[in-house]
């Protein structure tokens, strides 16, 4: 069996957060790659970590770097990729750079340190930016195993990904996933558990039930959904991690805020809707007097109508707060 | 063969193109879906966002500007969902525009007021977030960040780079360069494209008044002129078809808004012909100074003197018509008048934002006087004409008056891309064989391409001689973006071509920035169009043919000095302009100097 058809076989998904399945992905370039033979082919390794507060792709460029270029290797190898990129955040670039460069040795393999903050680890704006260009999401189609970077085919998987896909090579998979847990638990880390597991089970497992009235959310500290005590019969998707909430000590107002201070800042201004409505968001939770309403259209257009992730991501946690938690600091 | 399907649109079955979006196809078939950002001229960018519709199948919404139709595809207009997110993505856009309704360039077109009936929109919903941002001058364009909503469409269409994308997120902006490499040409591109009336020309409204005030003084003759671009675009701004023409009734209009006499500017180009195929001839014969480059459109001379000094020799030493024809009322008319020069004002109608600075030039000036004293936009003039409620198809068409009245049809064709070529030619070959063409039709410079080149072969007749040809490499460049390419093919050939037409605007000036909005690709073919038809039916085709041509080199224009002064100057390396601020008058709207 070759190495597609094993990832296949694995059900292997993308562990940035769109959970995509990983050997379509490889075939959509294998294929682009045979429709345009001239062209190069380009292979990335997202290590932005993307969401505030997780460190799950940090874990593996401390632990296994070994594993994960091995996973990119691979991949160059398979879809006779030319030249690959990692493209690291600042800080990690400044962490981990001088180990990996030694691991890579005489491998085409670059870095590109990432400019632009968050949106970067959305995989358009990675590769405009490494085109040079400003740190904005391009239109698809045509999708990047089509026309990604320079317009030539190219693979885009983050560093999770990468890592398992050479687990599976070595016949070593075993169905598991790295997982952040963080927020107000007392072992707060990223472990690596069976990607069935529900969310309940997670917080057993790593000993992190909270014994307190708690609420959490799952799949990004800023973007992820809100899940009440009550509904972790579940399993994670996403991007995998679990910040959970002392719900009687959380300042639920102020939890909006952040979330939306932090997209009001890293948000790129290309569209309208995510560009005035963080801008709009953001003044509106000044107010004394919050116009809930209001404040839920907007979320509700946002999500509708914006150009890219990163404006369609603030409806969810917002929305679930105010459904299922509610405002406990208002005015 | 291009793949042709049926697909849904709100229920109705229609037949679209294998490559079309939503967008198009809904256009098409009369299905407003509003639109900002998406103009036929430009890339998609899908950035307003106003678009969304619903795919059948598809989760969420999806941009129609950016969604190519497939086979089956069925589609959604209108749901409460759409309705939804349109009026409160209004009202977010409405958030960041500052409404001058009173004085903005796009009157009574408007989308952000049409599209706010209909999504009932709050327009004050949110508070101006850009009421304090700066106002911006730059030559004859106003640049009011007041209003803009950051489409970018100005930055894409700019030939330049002159205007900018700045910063990111809410505090993304665009802003006038301050390379000292970049200047504005003034080509008002950037307006044309503005979906929210965001740039405007100086003067927009207020040189009407100005006007207005000038007709009430007894001791002034108001002498007003109209470009050839004007005749088929006007009537659009009245609600008139596309590319209509109506030379006539724009005559009685400007008679009956009170000007003293009415002169066609197309004359003037026959004129400008006459001395441009002559030059041209010259040089191409003696191999000076080519290729020559012609000089009517003063966005691409400006272009020129910024970019390549080293060129300005190139360019034909002739007047464009406007300047020509001010030159010849306020001396050779004025004269025949017996009126003093200082008591005519000079009117143009131009559909150009470029004007309104060439005529500030003073290597234009006649023995201390301006050529021409005022320019008004096509815009300009319809606003004037509804001021006054002037409805032009209820009056009775009218000629324009002697001696500058009637053009030849060579002079007409000046407003669409390659006509000032195709004059050119026409009377080259008259200049070069003492004979006229028998065919007078250059097919091979119309039309909308960005660069048309063409060898023509001009030759003397065998009877009158030992048959002597000249080959004339043309190019006919519509847009400076495509002048770059003809300007780089120069570099590494130098003798690539020997005359070269340049018009700015896309289209030339049936696309110009003065233009009655909106224009497109489709709206300026229309135009132009209709300026061949006229042509066509012209009995004199011919510039040098023109009477009023022949009589004047006749009566006055018999010695170079003073053909030189009237029809010819010179251009020099310009400097950068001052980027100038204004302010806004909350009372009446009116932009005041900071
Ligand atoms: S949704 Fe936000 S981040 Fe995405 S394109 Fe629009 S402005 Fe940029
Ligand atoms: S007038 Fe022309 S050159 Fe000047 S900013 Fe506008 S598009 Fe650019
Ligand atoms: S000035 Fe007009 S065209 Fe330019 S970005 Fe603003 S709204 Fe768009
Ligand atoms: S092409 Fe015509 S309208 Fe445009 S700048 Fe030149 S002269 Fe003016
Ligand atoms: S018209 Fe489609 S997003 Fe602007």
């Amino acid at each position: 069996m070759n190495i597609i058809d094993k990832i296949k076989t694995a059900k292997l998904t993308g562990r940035g957060g769109a959970d995509f399945p990983t050997a379509t992905k490889w075939q959509g370039v294998l294929k682009a790659h045979s429709k345009y033979p001239d062209k190069p082919v380009y292979v990335v390794c997202n290590a932005t970590e993307g969401e505030p507060g997780i460190e799950k792709d940090k874990f593996i460029l401390q632990n296994y770097p070994e594993k994960m270029l091995a996973g990119m290797k691979i991949a160059m190898e398979t879809l006779g990729a030319e030249k690959g990129y990692i493209y690291l955040n600042p800080v990690y670039y400044k962490k981990f750079a001088a180990k990996l460069k030694k691991i890579i040795g005489k491998l085409p393999i670059e870095f590109f340190v990432e400019y632009g903050g968050y949106i970067c680890g959305e995989e358009t704006v990675l590769l405009e930016t490494i085109e040079g260009n400003r740190s904005e999401p391009r239109l698809k189609p045509p999708f990047p195993t089509e026309r990604g970077l320079f317009s030539c085919p190219t693979l885009v998987n983050n560093v999770e990904t990468f890592y398992y896909v050479a687990e599976i090579a070595d016949g070593a998979y075993q169905q598991t996933r790295f997982y952040y847990v963080g927020g107000d638990v007392k072992n707060s880390g990223v472990y690596e558990l069976p990607i069935h597991l529900s969310i309940g089970k997670i917080l057993d497992e790593t000993k992190n039930s909270p014994p307190f009235e708690f609420f959490i959310q799952a799949g990004g500290g800023a973007s992820g959904e809100i899940l009440t005590s009550g509904e972790l019969d579940i399993p994670l998707k996403g991007a995998g991690s679990i910040i959970v909430y002392n719900f009687k000590k959380t300042k639920t107002l102020l939890l909006i805020k952040n979330w939306v201070e932090f997209f009001y800042k890293s948000n790129c201004g290309k569209c309208a809707p995510c560009r005035e409505g963080f801008f709009r968001l953001r003044q509106l939770l000044k107010c004394r007097q919050l116009n809930i309403a209001l404040l839920r259209a907007l979320v509700q257009t946002m999500k509708d109508a914006s150009f890219c992730p990163l404006g369609r991501s603030i409806w969810l946690p917002t929305v679930g707060l105010l459904e299922k938690i509610g405002l406990n600091n208002k005015k | 063969m291009i793949k042709k399907f049926i697909m849904t649109i709100d229920g109705q079955k229609i037949e679209a193109k294998e490559g079309e979006t939503i967008l198009q196809v809904a256009l098409r078939n009369c299905i407003d879906i509003p639109h900002l950002c998406a103009h036929p001229d430009t890339k998609v960018k899908a950035n307003c966002r106003m678009c969304v519709v619903k795919i059948k199948g598809v989760n969420g919404l999806q941009t129609a500007c950016s969604t190519p139709v497939s086979e089956g595809m069925d589609v959604e207009t209108l749901t409460p969902e759409i309705r939804w997110a349109r009026k409160f993505n209004l009202e977010l856009i409405f958030g960041q525009h500052v409404e001058d309704c009173s004085v903005c360039v796009l009157d009574s077109k408007c989308d952000l007021l049409k599209y706010r009936k209909i999504y009932n929109s709050k327009m004050l919903r949110f508070p101006d977030r850009k009421i304090n941002y700066p106002i911006y001058q730059f030559g004859p364009i106003i640049f009011d960040q007041t209003k803009c909503i950051d489409c970018r469409n100005c930055v894409e269409v700019c030939p330049t780079g002159y205007l900018e994308l700045k910063d990111r997120g809410s505090d993304i902006n665009i802003e006038p360069s301050a390379d000292k490499k970049k200047d504005c040409i003034a080509c008002g591109q950037c307006l044309v494209h503005c979906p929210v009336g965001a740039i405007k020309s100086e003067g927009e409204f207020e040189s009407v008044k100005e006007i207005k005030k000038i007709l009430q003084q007894k001791d002034k003759t108001v002498v007003v002129q109209f470009a050839p671009a004007i005749r088929t675009s006007i009537g659009e701004e009245l609600g008139l078809p596309y590319g209509l023409v109506v030379t006539d009734l724009l005559t009685a209009g400007l008679r009956k808004l009170g000007f003293h006499k009415v002169f066609d500017t197309s004359v003037a180009a026959d004129f400008t012909t006459s001395e441009e195929a002559g030059q041209a001839v010259n040089h191409i014969k003696e191999g000076k100074n080519l290729p020559v480059f012609t000089s009517c459109c003063p966005s691409w001379v400006l272009f020129i003197e910024f970019n390549y000094p080293e060129l300005i020799k190139n360019i034909t030493t002739v007047r464009s018509p406007e300047i020509i024809l001010g030159g010849l009322v306020k001396s050779y008319w004025a004269e025949k008048e017996k009126i003093d020069p200082k008591k005519i004002v000079m009117v143009s109608v131009m559909p150009c934002t470029s004007k309104k600075i060439e005529i500030e030039r003073k290597e234009m000036f006649i023995k201390g006087n301006k050529p021409v004293d005022i320019v008004l936009t096509t815009r300009e003039l319809a606003w004037m004409l509804k001021d006054e409620k002037i409805d032009l198809e209820a009056l009775k068409p009218e000629l324009a008056d002697n001696p500058f009245g009637d053009p030849s049809g060579a002079g007409v064709i000046y407003g669409a891309s390659g006509g000032v070529m195709e004059s050119a030619l026409r009377t080259a070959y008259y200049r070069l064989t003492g004979e006229n063409l028998k065919s007078v039709d250059f097919k091979e410079v119309r039309g909308q391409e960005g660069i048309k080149r063409a060898v023509i072969k001009l030759c003397k007749p065998v009877k009158t001689n030992s048959g002597e040809c000249i080959e004339i490499k043309a190019a006919v460049v519509n847009e400076i973006k495509n002048a770059r390419i003809i300007l780089d093919e120069l570099k590494k050939d130098p003798k690539k071509y020997d005359f070269v037409e340049v018009m700015a605007c896309p289209g030339g000036c049936v696309g110009g920035g003065g233009q009655s909005l909106p224009t497109n690709s489709f709206i300026r073919s229309k135009r132009a169009a209709s300026l061949y038809t006229i042509d066509k039916n012209k009995k004199i085709r011919l510039a040098h043919e023109n009477p009023a041509v022949i009589k004047a080199y006749q009566e006055y224009f018999n010695d170079e000095k003073i053909c030189k002064e009237v029809f010819h100057t010179s251009f020099h390396q310009q400097k950068k302009k001052p980027i100038g601020r204004l302010k806004r008058d909350m009372k009446d709207f009116k932009l005041i100097k900071k």
